[in-house]
């Protein structure tokens, strides 16, 4: 399960203010797209319209298409519920449900959709929990709070809880930034295991992690403050990092600012 | 009880305020035991002046319904008022704490985010209208008003004892007085789950909306297991005052001593309305029978609001608030 | 076990993402068939008045609403909808018992309202004829509150800078904090109870207004112990560690500093807390004797007060003085609102600085 996404003209809105515009990209199916740039430079909300989460926001909107396939996910009659079920979620900080045990996290999904049979759900929390290289450690826990996890374990739930319901994508918004180095390897070796199977798409704020785990990357970028976010260059990663066409990606890959 | 770090420093000490340091934490510190004796000294004064009457009480405190403590042979028992506190309590519970936790959860996810303090303000009105009031409301205009509903529930719903009228007479019941109770109780049980749903971690509701909840469904996943101690201390301090309530309930019940199913029907009496209803009256057994029945009460009161605090406490670890 | 991958079509697809919606006028057009209904039935047969056809109404709706939800939407959506419509009613369901209550006040007790209402007193006048004023009972609550507010602020100010500068985490300030929220749920009546058996019988006091404000003095001191707590501990840090550095004593920072910078909040609590206890009828009914005159000394002989005052007349019952009892309960709730609206006022002025 893995769909290509193509971004037409996205503007993203604010109520009156215009965060992002005019953004044009693809995102190649069973590859690893990374979204890379400067504090405030839109990438991450750039992201949350691949999901429509970024219309919970009071106010929030876009202008544009969004093409999952070729179904326009903003379409009239597309709900955004199923959106999200469609096109999964993990966030920077791990967020299990707290009073939910391990088992309780990875099929919290699942459960809002059917009624599935406890045998089903038992299958499915091995092959999630498995899928994100949980699995083993948690086996014998499962029945313990999400809460007992480390940081780097929390997030792998996360990552399980979003790949049980079977999604098409998975975006990812900065998952290592509170992880300590040893988590973040191991989440980085998940996310090659992963594209295998699903489209990512990854946002983060460290160019080295870009450069190690994406096969496309896209680099954001912001005039100035109040001014809206645009996407500046979009290529293979060895491009990017190699080289880069445009003036602005390559003074950022070469920390000249960031 | 927010728990915020704690400000205090030590200063340098000096030589010639160490009297007055120490005779300013004196006097703080002797505020804060005063707290404490308060609380035991409630206690004690009540039970040494209900002594005399217990001792001279001719039937059993706890489970009889007479109430004649100026008799020559005093005889009063609580069962009734513990009868009619519990169950005119309960049933504002039944009423207030679905209808609290609504409001609470509306003012908190569903309203728009700019109508959202009016709306808490204008419920915590409620709570500001004092109980006097509220009893000569559900006197002059709730009664008159609900004789039909009383009415329908005989006449359709009559096979379950509660509802059952065999008198046909529809006013100054306990039923009544439970619904004024609710509507009291009603803000305490809002404002404080209001609370406990502010403070839900968006990162928790982000990730059921994430996985495709419609919005009820983000509630149930990620809202009210986090807000359930919350929930159960609002409910639990709900029923602390309505189990305490006097001047509404004394004005609406015609106190009976009568243990009645029949909560549609006149009559019935609770601890704090009979002390209020009954107080001018009473000789100095009477006196000492009342502060009995206060006794009782204090002890009730105190178990349930101790218990509403123990929840939160206990929780907290397990809350996952860290 | 790897996930089992299909590739799905895009009618697939479509059908996966899409959702079929009842439209955005729905609500309003099933409320409007409900109502129309629910009237057209209490015609017919012979229901009960307003009330009644609006529960119909009600319950109309809902079965209306669930079940073009259930058959269009889905019950997931179903179910959402049945939520919400439960919230929106339990907003309607508190907020018209206030507004019956602060609208009934208002009418009622501005109906029995004169001029002398406010500048005469009970005194000779019959409970069947119309006419008399409340100034004896104003007189007194002033008075008792004044008494409650002159022994539990500075009780309360005190216990709270207890538990926030001193307290240390200690047993001592841990039981003091505990018992403190316990204490807010004492029963009103209760602590009539204690201070008739502990000071009036026990020490002797006389049932006067002094007894009562001292009841209502214990019912003031949790509250203003919490709020002044929490204004206490919002003062940062940094500035009583600036005081010391400068060689002011512990003493001094905490007159000087930390309760000034604190002051608003403190004040507003106490406000809040004064609105809250001015309304308490039951404590008063036992520590003072009822009077249809003026007593200015409140340490001597029967005073009268406003909730009292609205409760006799109540007990008498005849309309004369129900309508005295409306105006009674209109007086009080304008003090009781002045109170809360001037502590919100304060809090909001000292905000906007």
């Amino acid at each position: 399960m893995a769909k290509r996404i193509d971004v037409s003209d996205l503007n993203v809105y604010y109520g009156t203010f215009l965060a992002v515009e005019g953004v044009n990209l693809v995102v190649e199916p069973r590859a690893v797209t990374a979204f890379i740039g400067p504090s405030g430079c839109g990438k991450s909300t750039v992201l949350r319209t691949l999901n429509r989460m970024h219309e919970v926001t009071p106010g929030a909107r876009i202008e544009g298409k969004i093409l999952l396939d070729h179904e326009n996910i903003y379409g009239p009659d597309i709900d955004p519920v199923n959106v999200r079920s469609t096109i999964g979620m993990v966030f920077q900080k791990p967020n299990p449900f707290p009073t939910m045990s391990i088992y309780g996290n990875v099929v919290a999904g699942i459960k809002l959709k059917k009624r599935t049979k406890k045998s089903e759900l038992d299958d499915v929390v091995e092959s999630s929990l498995r899928g994100a290289n949980l699995w083993e450690e948690v086996k014998d826990r499962l029945d313990r709070p999400g809460s007992v996890l480390s940081g780097g374990q929390q997030q792998r739930l996360c990552i399980a809880r979003a790949i049980a319901i079977q999604p098409q994508v998975l975006l990812m918004d900065e998952p290592c930034s509170a992880l300590d180095p040893i988590s973040t390897l191991a989440i980085e070796e998940l996310i090659h295991e992963l594209k295998q199977q699903y489209t990512i798409v990854i946002v983060t704020h460290n160019m080295q992690q870009a450069a190690r785990v994406s096969d496309t990357t896209a680099f954001f970028n912001i005039a100035g403050t109040g001014k809206p976010g645009k996407l500046i260059e979009m290529n293979t990663t060895a491009n990017i990092f190699g080289s880069p066409s445009q003036k602005a990606t390559e003074d950022y890959i070469s920390g000249r600012f960031g | 009880m927010t728990q915020l770090l704690s400000p205090q420093v030590q200063p340098p000490l000096g030589r010639s305020s160490r009297p007055r340091d120490a005779a300013f934490a004196g006097i703080s510190r002797g505020s804060g035991i005063i707290v404490l004796f308060t609380m035991g000294a409630i206690g004690a004064f009540l039970l040494w002046k209900a002594l005399p009457a217990l001792r001279a009480n001719t039937v059993p405190f706890l489970t009889s319904t007479q109430w004649f403590p100026d008799d020559p042979q005093p005889k009063f028992g609580i069962a009734a008022l513990a009868f009619g506190t519990l169950l005119s309590s309960v049933i504002a519970m039944v009423i207030a704490v679905p209808v609290g936790l609504g409001v609470a959860l509306y003012t908190s996810h569903y309203a728009p985010r700019r109508f959202a303090p009016t709306l808490g303000y204008v419920v915590d009105l409620l709570a500001a209208v004092p109980s006097i009031i509220f009893g000569l409301w559900g006197l002059q205009i709730l009664m008159p008003n609900s004789i039909g509903l009383w009415r329908w529930l005989d006449q359709h719903l009559g096979f379950i004892p509660l509802f059952n009228n065999s008198q046909n007479i529809y006013t100054r019941s306990i039923a009544l007085a439970a619904v004024v109770l609710a509507i009291m109780i009603l803000p305490t049980v809002s404002a404080i789950s209001r609370e406990v749903f502010n403070q839900v971690p968006p990162g928790h509701i982000e990730a059921a909306l994430a996985l495709g909840a419609t919005r009820w469904e983000t509630m149930r996943t990620a809202v009210f297991p986090f807000a359930r101690p919350g929930m159960v201390s609002a409910a639990m301090l709900g029923l602390g005052r309505a189990l305490g309530e006097t001047i509404a309930v004394a004005l609406i019940l015609s106190a009976t001593f009568s243990i009645n199913w029949h909560v549609t029907e006149p009559g019935g009496n609770t601890f704090a309305a009979n002390i209020a209803l009954k107080w001018n009256e009473a000789g100095n057994i009477g006196l000492g029978a009342l502060i009995a029945s206060g006794l009782v009460l204090y002890i009730i009161t105190f178990a349930v609001n101790m218990a509403a605090r123990v929840v939160v406490e206990r929780r907290r670890d397990f809350s996952g608030a860290n | 076990m790897t996930m089992t991958q299909g590739t799905i079509t895009s009618e697939e697809l479509h059908d996966l993402l899409s959702q079929r919606k009842l439209p955005r006028w729905n609500t309003a057009a099933v409320l409007a068939t409900s109502v129309a209904a629910a009237i057209l039935l209490s015609l017919m047969t012979p229901i009960s008045g307003v009330a009644g056809t609006t529960v119909v109404a009600f319950v109309l709706f809902l079965v209306l609403q669930t079940w073009l939800s259930f058959a269009v939407e889905g019950s997931r959506y179903a179910i959402d909808r049945l939520a919400s419509t439960f919230l929106v009613s339990a907003l309607v369901a508190a907020l018209v018992p206030l507004a019956s209550i602060l609208l009934t006040v208002l009418v009622r007790g501005f109906h029995a309202f004169n001029a002398g209402f406010l500048t005469s007193t009970m005194r000779n006048v019959s409970p069947r004829k119309p006419g008399g004023g409340i100034l004896h009972a104003l007189i007194g609550t002033v008075e008792q509150v004044a008494i409650a507010a002159a022994i539990g602020i500075p009780l309360g100010v005190l216990a709270a800078v207890y538990l926030v500068e001193f307290g240390n985490r200690s047993r001592l300030a841990r039981s003091v904090s505990f018992f403190v929220d316990v204490m807010t749920g004492i029963p009103s009546i209760v602590a009539g109870l204690f201070v008739y058996t502990g000071l009036i019988l026990t020490l002797g006091l006389q049932r006067s207004g002094f007894a009562a404000g001292i009841a209502l003095a214990i019912l003031m001191i949790p509250v203003v112990v919490r709020s002044t707590e929490e204004m206490l501990r919002l003062v940062p840090r940094d500035l009583r560690e600036a005081s010391y550095a400068l060689g002011v004593p512990k003493y001094r920072t905490i007159l000087r500093v930390v309760i000034p910078s604190a002051s608003t909040g403190i004040i507003t609590g106490a406000m809040l807390a004064v609105a809250r206890v001015t309304g308490e009828t039951a404590p008063l009914l036992l520590t003072t004797f009822l009077t249809q005159s003026i007593n200015i000394n409140p340490f001597n002989g029967p005073q009268a007060s406003l909730p009292t005052y609205v409760w006799d007349q109540i007990g008498s019952g005849t309309t004369a003085s129900i309508d005295r009892a409306w105006a009674g309960a209109l007086t009080l709730i304008l003090l009781v609102m002045i109170l809360n609206l001037s502590a919100r006022a304060i809090a909001r002025l000292s905000r906007v600085k």
